[in-house]
């Protein structure tokens, strides 16, 4: 990645003449990307300040002079030299500049006025303002068969192509799928794939984005808005908890595009296809605009009223909240813990990690990851799960040799850019530590999530115990996929823990001015949804849960909701549980609602709200506040900006983090709290913890803004900024107030907020001086030993993958297709000696079901384990899945 | 008149019936000369080598091969690659010292592993020289066999791979670069230089000498007879002797070894021992040096088959001499080369892969009849978005010199032949008739 | 047809491991697919994708830009008339107008026993055998009209086959070379990459 490193160390800078003005450059700088970090544009189509240059296009030849008098080169190749002559306006720069577009105009099609990339396109801007007129060119143009399909989401014009070898650079550099390549020669060369062999990635979308012409276009998008009618605001992505930044496009109020937004610590302007697609659920079947009391529509006042009465003076439980924004999460947090009074409460449905495992290890970043030595990956498939995460990792690999060290029971998607992999037998991941122990050297950061659901979390936790042992210094980055769950967890979404990271019993005091809290620490979603089927529970609450979908346990899932005396479920679309649900709230989705959202790493950045939500839906925290009143409480929470002070004020974790910075310059990237909020409580270590210690700001400060933007953002929250910014055009504009130039930037980012959190309360604001301590993660009890399975058994691993049954992909009419049924997976071996070839029907016998289904050969799927994909459309893990055992043991038979 | 014959280096076997196999090899002197470079050790070899002024056979630029080992990059693997992709128009040469002396060059390739310390040595032949390759083939083989390649070669302990590599039809993998993309398996296309200079990034970006077939093919001559012996035939940059393939509108086309800055074209076209005279006793038009270069006309008749001479002309001295009758069309003769780099252009940077096409198409149109006046500013004006200033040396809006080349043609014939296009353009068509 | 067959399989073992980087046998292994079946056919690409750790769109990708690999079955005697300067000097034109005339196809297109593909080509360096061609790449320089129709005339009656194989066959020796003899240094020190 040529000069997006920023490397504040570097010895010396040098100095360049352009256009007659001396300016200082960074050794190796790229000529292109000096020039117009001083104000010099160089029009330019095959370079990207995120892939290798290629020096295709031959648009930004200008004339240099590196003393052997001027010479035409390429400014984006050619890295600056000390006392380098350039002029980008000679007459013979401007000559060799027309001369390319007019080349590149001769077989391109004129079709501006019906092409997508009409009015944002770098090559009818380039023509505009510098192009030759009328055509010199009297042949007949290239003719192509017009748009093919690459893939389900994206098509190819070949006419428009330019061949700047942006998508075919992108797909092997950046995304690791090289399956589009330049075929044939010439003026013959096109982009295409192999035949039958579709551009199937999960980060297609990129390609589309940056395309300097109108060749590639995105189904959802073709034909759908002009740019001009298009209206922007950057927001957030809360599909995974990656938290790629991307700027959100309407038309009309209608939802239309999504475009990566260029933050150098998170996604550098990539999305996957998911996150960039998926706002098509927001318009998509099944979504909520009224509210319901059972089943039929009610106006808000009823089923307010009905389900405070359903709250009031009950046994209530809220599961859910991974998906709100940090105000929905706090209000609910609050709600919960003081006017309904529930500790009963948990973001995470059973497929997570013990929260104070999430908020209690010590926490690096995502570019901290990049940086390590070794990278331990002992989480989900992050291809599958966090894919952004990934493109971060892999790009760490293939640039610069990060050490992965995998520990996992099947090959991931990250497998084959693991230095080494171990297998581990399911459940038994505290195993495979000592064997990679040696490999533990220097700064080692551990990725944790949840490999499989038919893993235990104390499988895991145990394992990250071991790690801890051997790599006392290992730091932490969440592999929890949910949108906001780490938002969730840090405004205490979870049995036992209150907003900031301190648990019930820490807080207590501190968070007196609440109100009376919960005696004790609630049940987590097994036992509330337990309490549920034993017909414990009066009232259920569902923040955008669906347990029957997400929860491991189908079989409990099923008997919980039928046991619950009510269902409560706010949410945004009509899933299997909110089918279920006595009253039903809709809320606001993605981009209908502002606010702030938290991701993997702690980061904290703004989502905005870019449409109206459809009917009467409506953010979360408000019904939250709504219900409250019903119930005669009050929260005392009336507008996003109350809800951020109190979270500011009272959340230890957060102190410091003023709306205002989030609103600066500085919160465009997000602003990562608490990295350091807890020295490691393993037994070796716990004795000496610190207090809290919040360097977010010195985090950011080290990280400058990247020079080149895919999109300017909005200047405030929910404002529109002017359409000619979107997309691929954006990189040609410089960026606007709210991304200022990066030497602006520098005094912004130095405000330090290591305060401590007393430093701002004033009395009244807590129940004390002192803030609580933070929480801290002690490594739990020893986990039951799976027993061992018979050899002809098959221990399961159900992992997930990025197209799911899920309510963003189903709903989501382009994503939908995508999901599909998936086999049992099982190695080559072990179904030879079954008798049963790949592809076949074999009958699985698991001790909760058996079911019929086909099975494939794997060889990255392990002798005695078999592995199956959660949440597909025809969904046979749910059922085989024991969790009530640490592992679940399956049979497989010919049938 | 030019100076006697002298007897020929790297064609000296080509009268040798069996010169390609071992036995015939061995038996006139064969390998003889890599022993002695292991004997005198790298660096006396190099000294050898620079004293013989050798300079690149492949009809281009002509660079010093002793400066080329010595920029190698030390300190990484490194490797030799042998341009054997002999592509370019009216070149014929390379291919009959792959077919008729596969061990000279084999040998001349080991030596310069052994002088840069290269480990493996790719043999790049172009795909469509099949007998080439089968001799070659062979040759390696008997070599192996033998202990000439490979591990401790002939028992001194010094350890070279020699892999054939066969290519698959596309002129630009001559170019250096573009031969290294291939190599590795990729589409052949030029990388930009700098950065990618292959004696610093060469074949899997680690240092690479990539020299051409004849180039090579002169090292066991020099290593033996001494660079001083070389050096004494020719003058200034122009040592040693050089094959030449004549071809066209001479009575007697073939390959000719002669010594450098030894004779005149006059005499390389008229000799009866040379070119014997242009057929039907007709005029010169013109002459190509290279298919890429400017072409040369009756007034260069009596400069010599020099470097420096040729250059001063206004062209560069390639291998493939081409010789036109005044029975010639011009503008024909443009287009077909015109033509020719057209198709070739590896399709990578725009003003090549889009230029070149469209200056193929108007020169079609002229030729063929629909030809307007103006047509010929705007040849010259497209060329010059392709080679500014349309000046020779030539400056390049590409990556590499095939765009330059392509204009070549055009800018020589227009401005010679300027009456000759008009005459097409108003009279709708070749006045020639169809050819 | 389509896959590599075992022996191939074998040789295209021996030919990647001559090689410091497998990719670079990709060339190889495309005329080692042709050479199996007269052309190459996607089965093939794919097969040779797996062989190489690559997928079949870098195959073809590669392939494609080479003009040797068909993607398309031709004839089994590919003869390519040389339309290169010095042969046009010396009646190239005029030759391939003869061919078309004495084939019945025009030049790109098989005869219709499958026999001939007629290609007029740029200059394969025989130049000083002006006009020349080549069938299946083996040279034949001189050519008059009438050497044009014997040379066709024994294709049809199969008379030359041995000098002739059939397309594909580029290379009928291959090099070999025993196990013990080849030092593999070339692979010395290399570093790894991700991105071939
Ligand atoms: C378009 C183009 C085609 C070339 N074709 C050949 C070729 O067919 N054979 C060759 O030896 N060199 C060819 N060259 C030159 C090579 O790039 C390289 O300079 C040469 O192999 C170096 O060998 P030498 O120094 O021994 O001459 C070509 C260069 C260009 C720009
Ligand atoms: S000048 Fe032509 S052949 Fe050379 S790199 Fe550019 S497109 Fe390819
Ligand atoms: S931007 Fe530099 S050559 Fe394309």
């Amino acid at each position: 990645m040529a000069d997006t490193e920023q490397d504040e160390a570097a010895p010396t800078a040098v100095s360049v003449t352009i256009n007659g003005q001396v300016v200082e450059a960074r050794p190796d700088e790229l000529l292109i990307a000096a020039a117009e970090r001083h104000g010099t544009y160089i029009p330019r189509f095959c370079y990207h300040p995120r892939m290798r240059p290629v020096g295709m296009c031959r648009m930004c030849i200008v004339e240099v002079d590196t003393g052997r008098g001027p010479s035409l080169q390429p400014a984006c190749m050619l890295p600056v030299a000390e006392g380098m002559v350039v002029d980008t306006e000679s007459d013979v720069t401007k000559k060799a500049q027309d001369g390319v577009l007019e080349f590149l105009l001769i077989n391109h099609p004129l079709d501006c006025p019906v092409c997508d990339k009409g009015g944002e396109c770098p090559l009818q801007d380039q023509t505009l303002a510098f192009g030759p007129g009328e055509s010199r060119f009297i042949e007949e143009k290239r003719h192509f068969e017009k748009p093919i399909p690459l893939s389900p989401l994206v098509y190819m014009d070949r006419e428009r192509c330019i061949l700047c070898d942006r998508c075919t650079r992108f797909s092997r550099e950046v995304a690791g799928d090289p399956l589009i390549s330049f075929i044939d020669r010439g003026n013959e060369t096109q982009v295409n794939t192999f035949p039958d062999d579709p551009f199937a990635s999960y980060f297609s979308g990129n390609t589309v984005q940056i395309c300097p012409v109108g060749a590639l276009t995105a189904v959802p998008y073709r034909f759908k808005a002009r740019p001009w009618d298009l209206d922007q605001v950057e927001s957030t992505c809360t599909t995974c908890a990656v938290g790629c930044r991307v700027a959100v496009q309407s038309s009309s109020n209608r939802l239309v595009r999504s475009l990566g937004v260029d933050v150098d610590p998170v996604n550098h302007g990539w999305l996957c296809d998911k996150g960039r697609f998926d706002f098509e659920a927001n318009t998509g079947e099944d979504r909520l605009v009224a509210p319901l009391i059972d089943g039929a529509e009610a106006s808000w006042d009823a089923a307010l009223t009905t389900a405070a009465d359903a709250l009031q003076n009950a046994t209530v439980a809220v599961l859910g909240g991974a998906r709100l924004t940090n105000e929905d999460a706090y209000a609910w947090s609050k709600l919960a813990r003081t006017v309904i009074g529930t500790d009963d409460v948990d973001c995470q449905l059973g497929d997570g990690l013990p929260a104070e495992c999430v908020l209690g290890l010590p926490r690096a970043t995502i570019d901290e990851a990049c940086a390590a030595d070794v990278v331990v990956l002992l989480t989900g498939d992050i291809k599958e799960e966090l894919p952004v995460l990934y493109l971060r990792l892999r790009e760490a690999v293939v640039d610069r040799g990060l050490h992965i060290v995998e520990l996992s029971a099947a090959d991931t998607g990250m497998t084959r850019y693991a230095t080494t992999t171990v297998r581990y037998r399911p459940g038994e991941a505290a195993a495979a530590v000592p064997e990679v122990a040696g490999l533990l050297t220097g700064s080692v950061v551990c990725v944790l999530g949840r490999p499989s659901l038919a893993e235990p979390a104390e499988s895991i936790t145990a394992a990250a115990a071991a790690l801890l042992e051997v790599a006392p210094d290992a730091r932490f980055l969440s592999g929890l996929r949910r949108g906001n769950v780490h938002g969730a967890l840090d405004m205490g979404l979870a049995p036992g823990l209150l907003p900031g990271r301190v648990s019930l019993e820490a807080g207590r005091v501190w968070f007196a001015a609440w109100g009376e809290l919960p005696e004790t620490t609630g049940r987590d979603a097994r036992g509330i949804l337990e309490a549920a089927a034993a017909g414990e529970l009066q009232t259920l609450v569902l923040l955008g849960a669906d347990p029957l979908a997400d929860f491991p346990d189908r079989e409990l899932a099923r008997r919980a909701l039928d046991g619950a005396g009510t269902v409560v479920a706010v949410d945004t679309h009509r899933t299997a549980s909110v089918a279920r649900a006595g009253v039903v709230l809709p809320a606001a989705a993605y981009a209908e609602k502002a606010g702030t959202t938290t991701n993997l790493e702690g980061r904290i950045s703004r989502l905005n709200q870019k449409v109206t939500a459809p009917g009467t839906a409506r953010p979360d925290w408000m019904i939250a506040v709504e219900l409250a009143y019903r119930m005669g409480g009050d929260l005392g929470l009336e507008s996003l900006e109350e809800i951020w002070a109190e979270i500011e004020r009272l959340a230890p974790s957060h102190a410091g983090i003023t709306r205002a910075r989030l609103h600066s310059r500085e919160g465009l990237d997000g602003i990562v709290v608490g990295r350091e909020p807890t020295a490691p409580s393993h037994p070796a270590t716990m004795a000496q913890t610190e207090a809290p210690e919040i360097v977010a700001a010195a985090e950011q400060g080290e990280t400058e803004f990247t020079t080149v933007v895919e999109d300017t953002s909005e200047s405030a929250e929910g404002e529109a900024t002017a359409p000619a910014s979107v997309a691929e055009a954006a990189e040609e504009v410089p960026m606007d107030e709210a991304r200022p130039e990066p030497h602006a930037e520098a005094a912004a980012t130095e405000a330090v907020v290591g305060t401590e959190p007393e430093a701002d309360l004033d009395a009244s604001a807590g129940g004390t001086a002192t803030a609580p301590e933070p929480l801290r993660w002690t490594a739990g009890s020893a986990l039951p030993a799976p027993t061992a399975a018979d050899s002809y058994s098959l221990r399961l691993v159900v992992t997930r993958s990025l197209y799911d049954a899920g309510t963003l992909v189903q709903r989501s009419p382009s994503l939908a297709p995508l999901a599909s049924p998936r086999p049992l997976q099982v190695n080559p071996t072990d179904l030879d000696r079954l008798g049963v070839a790949s592809g076949d029907e074999v009958r699985v016998i698991g001790s909760r079901a058996t079911l019929t289904m086909p099975a494939v050969a794997d060889p990255g799927v392990p002798r005695g384990v078999a592995r199956l994909v959660w949440n597909q459309p025809d969904d046979p893990a749910a059922d085989l899945l024991d969790v009530s055992a640490p592992v679940t043991d399956v049979r497989v038979e010919t049938v | 008149m030019a100076k006697a014959m002298r007897p020929p280096i790297v064609m000296a076997r080509f009268g040798v019936d069996d010169g390609h196999t071992l036995e015939g090899y061995l038996r006139t002197g064969g390998y003889e000369g890599l022993r002695k470079a292991i004997d005198m050790g790298p660096e006396a070899v190099h000294a050898e080598v620079e004293a013989s002024g050798l300079t690149g056979r492949s009809g281009g630029a002509g660079f010093p091969a002793a400066r080329k080992w010595s920029l190698l990059a030390p300190g990484k693997p490194s490797y030799v690659v042998v341009n054997g992709d002999e592509s370019e128009p009216g070149f014929a040469k390379d291919r009959p010292l792959m077919e008729r002396d596969p061990h000279q060059l084999i040998e001349g390739s080991l030596i310069c592993a052994f002088a840069t310390g290269s480990a493996q040595v790719f043999l790049y032949v172009r795909g469509e020289m099949a007998l080439a390759q089968e001799r070659l083939a062979q040759a390696l083989t008997d070599a192996y066999a033998a202990g000439y390649a490979g591990t401790n070669i002939m028992g001194t302990g010094v350890d070279i791979d020699v892999v054939l590599h066969w290519g698959a039809g596309a002129y630009i993998v001559g170019e250096e670069t573009a031969l290294i993309e291939s190599l590795e398996g990729h589409r052949g296309m030029p990388r930009l230089k700098p950065p990618f200079f292959p004696a610093v990034k060469g074949v899997y970006m680690q240092p690479t000498i990539v020299n051409n077939v004849e180039t090579l093919s002169n090292l066991p001559w020099i290593v033996l007879n001494g660079g001083a012996e070389f050096a004494a035939m020719g003058v200034n940059r122009s040592l040693g002797m050089r094959m030449f393939t004549l071809s066209g509108h001479v009575n007697r086309p073939g390959n000719f070894e002669v010594e450098l800055a030894s004779m005149t074209f006059r005499d390389l076209f008229t000799a009866p021992e040379y070119g014997a005279g242009i057929r039907d006793g007709n005029q010169l038009k013109a002459f190509l040096v290279g298919a890429s270069f400017p072409w040369l006309f009756e007034e260069h008749l009596d400069i010599k088959l020099d470097i420096d001479e040729v250059q001063q002309a206004g062209s560069m001295l390639g291998s493939g001499i081409v010789v036109m009758d005044d029975t010639t069309c011009a503008v024909r003769a443009a287009w077909n080369l015109v033509r020719f780099f057209a198709h070739e252009s590896c399709g990578k940077c725009t003003p090549c892969r889009e230029g070149l096409s469209w200056l193929e198409k108007i020169m079609h149109r002229i030729e063929t009849g629909t030809g307007r006046e103006d047509d010929l500013d705007l040849l010259l004006d497209v060329g010059d978005n392709i080679t500014p200033g349309l000046a020779w040396p030539p400056k390049q809006t590409t990556i590499c010199p095939l765009g330059p080349s392509g204009v070549a043609p055009i800018i020589s014939s227009v401005q010679r032949f300027r009456d000759e296009y008009l005459l097409h353009v108003k009279e709708g068509g070749c006045p020639r008739g169809r050819h | 047809m389509g896959r590599l067959s075992p022996q191939n399989v074998e040789l295209a073992r021996q030919i990647i491991g001559r090689y410091p980087r497998p990719r670079s046998a990709l060339i190889p292994l495309l005329h080692v697919a042709q050479e199996q079946d007269g052309w190459v056919t996607d089965e093939a690409m794919d097969h040779i994708a797996e062989l190489l750790g690559l997928t079949a769109a870098e195959v073809l990708g590669t392939c494609s830009f080479y003009e040797m690999f068909r993607r398309e079955p031709v004839g089994k005697y590919l003869v390519n008339i040389c339309n290169g300067i010095s042969c046009m000097l010396l009646g190239s034109e005029a030759l391939i107008e003869h061919a078309e005339e004495t084939l019945g196809v025009k030049a790109g297109a098989t005869t219709d026993d499958g026999l001939i593909t007629l290609q007029a080509v740029e200059c394969i360096a025989a130049c000083d055998g002006a006009p020349c061609l080549a069938v299946n790449y083996r040279y034949v320089n001189d050519v008059s009209h009438v050497g044009f129709d014997e040379l066709v005339a024994e294709l049809r009656a199969g008379s030359r086959e041995s000098e002739f194989p059939p397309h594909g066959t580029t290379t009928r020796v291959r090099q070999h070379v025993e196990p013990a003899a080849w030092s593999g240094k070339g692979a010395d020190g290399l570093p790894k990459v991700w991105i071939l």
